[in-house]
């Protein structure tokens, strides 16, 4: 007893606590809205606050500050998590969260740069952000800036050739102030990725392009700190993080579930949802 | 029009240093110049058009002016959507070329085609759309389209096309450049068929009929004063462009003449019908089967000109 009482007064990580913050954001916008791709944004959630956390240096107060790191949601469809980590770092103020998907309102539902300071670029379609961000890392390169490129993809726009035009492009360009970061949740729209295109073997494919690939547990703090903290990871290569991901993370009855990619919840998954944020 | 477009790529480079040329493995015997005196300013991306035209957006939100060079379709239908959404939605200052427009490339096939490019590029939010008449329209074109901020598409033909300007021009972008003037009709032409109206316009003039030509080499946004004025002023308008007549020059003549209120014009699209080619042949060749040689646009025109 003593022992549970201790863990749970046990201080999460900054990050943890970051990423649980953004999870129960998310998850209240979408509901709200009556939206859906909570699977999608909930296994990105454990990166994008190590990232907005500690990785990325950038300054809220000069969103278009020319040397800030600059980061693409390629996969726009997890926009949720992104917005609720910008406002939380003072992007936009904080109202503006209950405007997704609002006729009139600040937040589309796919990751838009109109009207919203922090995001870089709107994504939406797949398969765009890694070219996008190979040219802003070859500008770095070319012009001795020492700003750096972070773009987090989704396994399923791994089937799209432009990904791979880009993936072709970058180590041949030794970019690597440029991170690729796949949220590989292994989950696509229509299934899992073993039964709609398999990306396997996944790590060796980017490897045989050219990049210095890490593979983690992208849910695992610890480690998805340690590897951006350490990007390059080789020098003149660009990184390729294959975070392992759970589609759904954090809510039980979501985790590897396709429906989430499509669902919204009903006031009672929402509540029960809610709960296991809260414990978590 | 080729070398007028490296010329004058050249002097913006040497003197803008935001300017760069991105080029996807076309451009063999032409780029080197760029290449050898701008090295950090030029990128090879391969065989990508995709990849071509997210990467030039990527570098345009860094403050760069990014020329995107390839042929025919390929830097424009092939990499559309990125085209849409990286560049427009963005208003990247990106300048996407196209070397080899209408039948430039008339003997390599059907895929070297490039007869609905203004259409499409036309249609999308924050582009500007330029196809230039004659080398010294495409000099100017270029500076012009450097110089103008946000999303550009600059169609030019190939090499070797004659000059048609004698005296130096004022180009700017959105006003037509008048070449002859006239009162029987107005022949608005764009792009590489410049001469071609010129040429027909004088056989006209011959016949009693004298003719206004009008260069519109810029169709977006197009010079709505010019078309109303040629409305009013002439008794017809007749469109000629190397590109189908859905959507190109005609169809945005179409469009305005269809809005002028009290304005009421016998009007005429000349252009690439809208069906793929079936004949196999130079550019002369297939602009004849499509009815767009001196002698065929006289031949069409002599009997509506006559019914007026």
């Amino acid at each position: 007893m003593t022992e549970r009482l201790e863990n749970k007064r046990k201080p999460l990580s900054p990050s943890a606590a970051f990423a649980k913050r953004i999870r129960r954001r998310a998850l209240q916008m979408v509901y709200t809205a009556k939206s859906s791709h909570l699977g999608s944004i909930f296994s990105t959630v454990d990166l994008l606050a190590v990232l907005y956390g500690q990785i990325l240096r950038h300054d809220p107060s000069r969103p278009d500050w020319p040397e800030r790191d600059r980061f693409i949601l390629s996969k726009g469809h997890a926009c949720a998590g992104l917005y609720a980590a910008l406002s939380e770092r003072g992007f936009f103020p904080e109202s503006w969260l209950e405007e997704f998907y609002v006729n009139g309102g600040h937040l589309a539902g796919h990751a838009t740069h109109v009207g919203l300071p922090g995001v870089e670029v709107s994504t939406g379609s797949l398969g765009h952000g890694l070219a996008l961000g190979a040219g802003m890392a070859l500008v770095a390169k070319r012009e001795n800036r020492g700003f750096r490129v972070f773009v987090m993809l989704s396994d399923g726009e791994c089937d799209e050739g432009s990904t791979w035009e880009a993936a072709l492009f970058a180590p041949f360009h030794q970019l690597d102030n440029l991170t690729a970061i796949i949220d590989y949740n292994k989950i696509q729209s229509f299934g899992t990725v073993k039964e709609v295109l398999d990306l396997e073997p996944f790590g060796a494919k980017w490897r045989a392009f050219g990049w210095s690939v890490r593979e983690i547990d992208g849910h695992n703090f610890s480690e998805i700190e340690e590897t951006l903290e350490s990007v390059p990871s080789q020098p003149g290569r660009p990184t390729c993080i294959i975070a392992h991901t759970i589609k759904g993370k954090g809510v039980s009855f979501m985790e590897n579930k396709v429906l989430w990619h499509y669902r919204t919840p009903d006031p009672e998954e929402f509540r029960l949802a809610l709960a296991e944020l809260e414990e978590g | 029009m080729r070398s007028a477009f490296f010329q004058a790529l050249m002097e913006l480079a040497e003197s803008d240093e935001r300017i760069y040329l991105l080029v996807g493995d076309l451009g063999f015997g032409v780029v080197e110049p760029f290449l050898r005196k701008f090295p950090k300013r030029f990128v090879n991306v391969g065989v990508a058009e995709q990849n071509l035209t997210g990467l030039a957006a990527g570098i345009a939100s860094t403050g760069g002016i990014v020329f995107t060079y390839s042929i025919a379709n390929f830097p424009v239908l092939r990499c559309l959507e990125h085209i849409r959404n990286d560049v427009c939605y963005h208003r990247a200052n990106v300048k996407i070329v196209s070397i080899g427009g209408g039948y430039s490339y008339g003997a390599l096939g059907m895929t070297h085609h490039s007869t609905e490019d203004l259409a499409i590029l036309r249609a999308l939010p924050e582009m500007t759309v330029v196809a230039p008449g004659d080398p010294s329209e495409a000099r100017e074109a270029t500076r012009a389209v450097a110089a103008h901020p946000g999303p550009c598409y600059l169609r030019l033909g190939r090499a070797g096309e004659p000059t048609v300007h004698s005296s130096p021009i004022d180009f700017q972008i959105g006003k037509a450049i008048q070449v002859r003037d006239g009162e029987a009709l107005t022949l608005i032409s764009t792009g590489a068929l410049l001469q071609t109206a010129v040429s027909v316009a004088d056989r006209l003039a011959g016949s009693g009929w004298s003719t206004r030509v009008l260069s519109m080499h810029t169709l977006k946004p197009l010079d709505v004063e010019a078309v109303s004025s040629a409305a009013r002023e002439t008794r017809a308008v007749v469109t000629l462009e190397e590109h189908s007549i859905i959507g190109g020059l005609g169809g945005a003549v179409a469009e305005c003449l269809a809005e002028q209120d009290h304005v009421k014009v016998p009007f005429r699209r000349l252009g690439i019908p809208p069906s793929f080619c079936t004949q196999f042949g130079s550019q002369d060749y297939l602009r004849a089967q499509s009815g767009l040689s001196p002698d065929r646009i006289v031949a069409s025109l002599e009997p509506f000109l006559r019914a007026m």
